[in-house]
């Protein structure tokens, strides 16, 4: 008996030594910071990168994306498919069937019923959620039973995953939200501020655009994470205290969008405290060419609207000499370091959706003189400044006031000038730029120039939506009161067409050749877009942190149950 | 003095009234939106329904009776349920933030206590310093102290908060490690090691603040100092045999105190107005953040109540200013 009992102990003791190296809460607190603070912690009424990115370490999706953009289950037991059952044979539904048993932190049951409410509390027409465009094109969400959701589409959908999927669209609790359903949703503070979630911590304490205090999650769903007993997002200052913050005095231990010069990148990293990570995503720094004739001598409502094509620029030589005039590794050098590529894409990833264009790379100065030549753009009269029939290669250049956008314009006003171009330039608030007040001249949308900088990306990994802002109805005009993604008012029938047939391909690898030509027909083809820099997200962390894994797909802390201390 | 203290709180009134009407139609024509905020993978229609639902699309007079309504009305209703547990404002609609969807009042009670902390200490040191250094360097004009004082008063006048905060960092917080650069507002001080740690995270912001507070003090201090040393009254009453001490403490520094005590009142309302940039060095989060972050997100429901609130501090200590200039000197008589 006596040895019995000492064997079991034995044993047990075996069995439990694995449990204690990966225990939950065994590693004390982990210490983020945010140059922007976080304001509420509902993704569904903020959409600011850095709220999300704070509540998807509380509230989860059915599936994120790992690294490389492939879906994951996180809290279904399997990603649907065609093959699974998952999903109908005619892409018209999606099944997902969650985890049995699992449980929110306050210890109910996660249900259907959850998943459901999740959709209506989006979906209703008062709220004003952020999300909205996620649950495009879905006709119903039903629970079949508790533990099964089926998703039922108005038409055929090749890509089923955006509803539920990612941070963006997390599952929020049905008992907590019931009452913020619509017009009440943004009165609703405690539960913005403290969202009931499934996700490996749990608020413990919220102050506005400041700090967020939480633990471990008690009913996580692996109950060895995450290892960390607290943890807490500090926020507030620039990209640079909080880079110092964890590379130089090792005060925190992970610092989100840390987008310094690269100068002081080198600098910090010298240190030896921590590390900067990049997260190549879809982000594309670039210039957009305006195709619609922005002169003040127009009347208001006709200014940059197809009724009048640009008199310089609708010109392909032109478009193309000044992209060729650019040296985009240099750029890359002055502006972003390690945290940018030099790029001749909009799609500059993922890999299935990336045309092999890089013409553009090598700068061509010798070349694009050759081609303003060769059109007839010619200095007839001696003042530096090339012309053809009268119109001299004048160009109004803006963008925002930032100052890696101003080092920018600065170089590629170089470049144009020794091409033979008179460039203005012009910064405008960001605030102004990209409000959207149709009242206000300086807006992206209205292009009151001949050129303008900034950065655009897609959400998710599926570029449909966002080559769909290239269509001739997207051209922002006085008549839908200047809204709308197509700002360069390009205008191609066979781009809309190819649209209509990317929406109905099914096959990926199909999909795929089919973005790759519409990504080359508004690059290297017509040169509407001039694709400066692939931005990357720069974050730091230190080397007490492991576990780190910067994903560009989904919340960059998508994997924080797994973060552990470094001993 | 009665009579005319509720002159001035009545005339107070109409001026408030026609400065929430500016600031409310300065802060809605200046440039900029809150839609700037919403990513652009946001579908226009989308954002749309967000403008819409913030009411950010309503005519501005609207909004502004709206939020006259929600401001001397609604909250302080609130304010009154909140103290005594009663329910008189059921659920009227509060001024909320565009950003956090919170009520901007518990957001600035929630930064309150910092700033106050913070900026409130920088200003008493600073009070303290700049007196005495004021008094000496008046009565040793141009001693190599005078010198010395006029010297790190120029400094701490003219060099900004945003390069000697962060030189104290590089100095005292990477180089030699002994201060956060962090401020932690959710530090609660239960035993000595948690006030060790709330007197080091306030160490710099203090020191920077104090620095550029009691340069602007103390040359005021010196020059009223000075003009009063000269006076008639200064040589009777040395004449009289009385002892330098009670001459420079007593007679002079009395009637030098006068236009240094209006300048210290001028000075609380900034108190409360945070220090923008130093809060931000430092991540303090006060008010003076909050306002800078507002007005960057175009969130102008808080940008107007926050300045509105500093409107109100400043028309209110104009008049404590003028109260105490009658007080302490009697001479100044307002009936």
């Amino acid at each position: 008996m006596k040895l019995k009992t000492a064997l079991l102990g034995a044993a047990c003791a075996f069995a439990l030594a694995p449990a204690a190296f990966a225990e939950r809460g065994t590693d004390g607190e982990v210490k983020l910071t945010f140059p922007q603070a976080v304001s509420i912690l509902n993704p569904y009424l903020s959409n600011g990168t850095k709220d999300v990115y704070a509540a998807s370490m509380i509230i989860e999706p059915l599936a994120g994306f790992d690294t490389s953009g492939v879906v994951i289950a996180k809290l279904v037991t399997e990603v649907p498919s065609v093959a699974n059952g998952g999903i109908s044979e005619d892409l018209t539904t999606i099944t997902w069937k969650l985890i049995p048993g699992l449980k929110w932190s306050d210890g109910s049951a996660f249900t259907a019923g959850d998943v459901v409410f999740t959709y209506e509390y989006c979906t209703h027409p008062e709220g004003g959620c952020a999300s909205l465009s996620k649950f495009d094109g879905i006709k119903t969400v039903e629970a079949v039973d508790d533990a099964t959701v089926k998703v039922t589409f108005t038409a055929p959908k090749p890509n089923p995953f955006n509803a539920f999927v990612g941070s963006q669209s997390p599952i929020i609790q049905k008992a907590q939200f019931a009452a913020c359903i619509g017009a009440a949703a943004p009165t609703c503070t405690a539960q913005n501020f403290g969202p009931i979630g499934t996700g490996p911590f749990r608020v413990t304490g919220f102050t506005v655009d400041d700090t967020v205090s939480m633990d471990a999650n008690p009913e996580y769903r692996d109950p060895a994470k995450p290892a960390f007993a607290t943890a807490m997002i500090k926020g507030g200052g620039d990209a640079v205290g909080s880079a110092r913050a964890v590379m130089e005095t090792g005060e925190f231990d992970y610092a989100w969008n840390t987008q310094i010069a690269p100068e002081v990148q080198a600098g910090m990293t010298a240190a030896g405290k921590g590390a900067f990570v990049v997260a190549f995503g879809t982000l594309v720094e670039r210039i957009e060419i305006n195709l619609t004739d922005p002169s003040a001598d127009l009347a208001e409502g006709e200014r940059s609207t197809a009724k009048h094509p640009h008199p310089i620029l609708s010109n392909f030589d032109v478009r193309k000499a000044l992209s060729m005039a650019i040296d985009r590794q240099t750029l890359v050098d002055v502006g972003y370091g390690a945290g940018g590529a030099a790029t001749c894409n909009m799609i500059p990833a993922p890999a299935l959706f990336t045309s092999d264009n890089t013409g553009c790379i090598a700068q061509n100065m010798a070349g694009a003189k050759a081609l303003l030549d060769g059109a007839g753009w010619k200095d007839s009269d001696g003042d530096g400044i090339r012309d053809k029939d009268g119109k001299k290669l004048s160009i109004l250049y803006q963008t925002t006031v930032n100052p890696i956008r101003q080092d920018f314009q600065a170089l590629i006003k170089s470049w144009w000038t020794e091409l033979g171009a008179e460039v203005e330039l012009k910064a405008i608030d960001p605030g102004v730029f990209f409000g959207g007040d149709a009242g206000s001249p300086d807006t992206f949308q209205k292009f009151y120039a001949d050129v303008e900088m900034y950065a655009n990306n897609f959400d998710g990994t599926d570029p449909e939506v966002y080559l769909a802002g290239y269509t001739c109805n997207k051209a922002p005009s006085p008549d839908n009161q200047w809204q709308g993604e197509n700002i360069n008012r390009f205008c191609d029938p066979a781009y809309d067409a190819m649209l209509v047939e990317l929406s109905a391909t099914r096959d990926d690898a199909k999909r795929g050749e089919i973005a790759k030509k519409m990504n080359d027909m508004l690059t290297k083809d017509s040169m509407t877009i001039i694709p400066l820099v692939h931005r990357g997200t720069l974050s730091a962390h230190s080397n007490a942190l492991g576990g780190v894994a910067i994903n560009a797909w989904d919340s960059e802390l998508w994997n924080v149950a797994d973060w552990f201390r470094v001993k | 003095m009665l009579t005319y203290t509720l002159r001035r709180l009545l005339l107070a009134i109409p001026t408030l009234l026609v400065i929430s009407l500016v600031i409310f139609l300065l802060v809605d024509f200046a440039p900029g939106s809150p839609m700037s905020q919403i990513p652009l993978t946001v579908p226009p229609e989308v954002r749309l329904k967000i403008i819409a639902a913030m009411g950010a699309d309503q005519p501005v007079f609207l909004r502004y009776f709206l939020w006259l309504r929600q401001f001397f009305w609604v909250e302080p209703l609130y304010a009154i349920d909140h103290l005594l547990g009663t329910s008189l404002a059921g659920d009227a609609q509060r001024i909320v933030s565009w950003q956090s969807r919170s009520p901007v009042f518990s957001i600035i009670a929630e930064r309150i206590p910092q700033t106050l902390t913070v900026i409130g200490t920088a200003y008493l040191i600073g009070v303290l310093i700049a007196l005495p250094i004021g008094i000496y360097s008046a009565y040793r004009q141009y001693s190599w102290f005078d010198q010395l004082g006029t010297f790190i008063a120029m400094i701490g006048f003219s060099v900004p908060t945003f390069f000697t905060g962060v030189l104290l960092i590089i100095i005292f917080s990477v180089g030699l490690g002994w201060f956060p650069t962090f401020y932690n507002t959710t530090l609660q001080i239960t035993d000595w090691a948690s006030f060790k740690q709330q007197v080091l995270q306030m160490a710099l912001p203090v020191t920077v603040l104090a620095l550029f507070n009691a340069a602007e003090i103390s040359r005021y201090t010196r020059s009223a100092m000075l003009d009063n040393l000269t006076q008639d009254y200064v040589r009777t009453a040395r004449a009289k045999g009385m002892s330098e001490r009670v001459v420079v403490l007593r007679h002079v520094l009395r009637n030098s105190l006068i236009p240094v005590v209006t300048v210290i009142a001028l000075g609380v309302p900034s108190i409360f107005g945070g220090a923008i940039i130093t809060e931000q060095v430092f991540k303090v989060n006060g008010i003076g953040a909050a306002l800078i972050s507002a007005i960057n997100s175009s969130d102008l429901p808080m940008v107007q109540t926050l300045t509105f609130i500093f409107a109100i501090l400043i028309v209110l200590f104009n008049l404590i200013a003028d109260i105490l200039y009658g007080i302490l000197d009697p001479r100044v008589r307002y009936d």
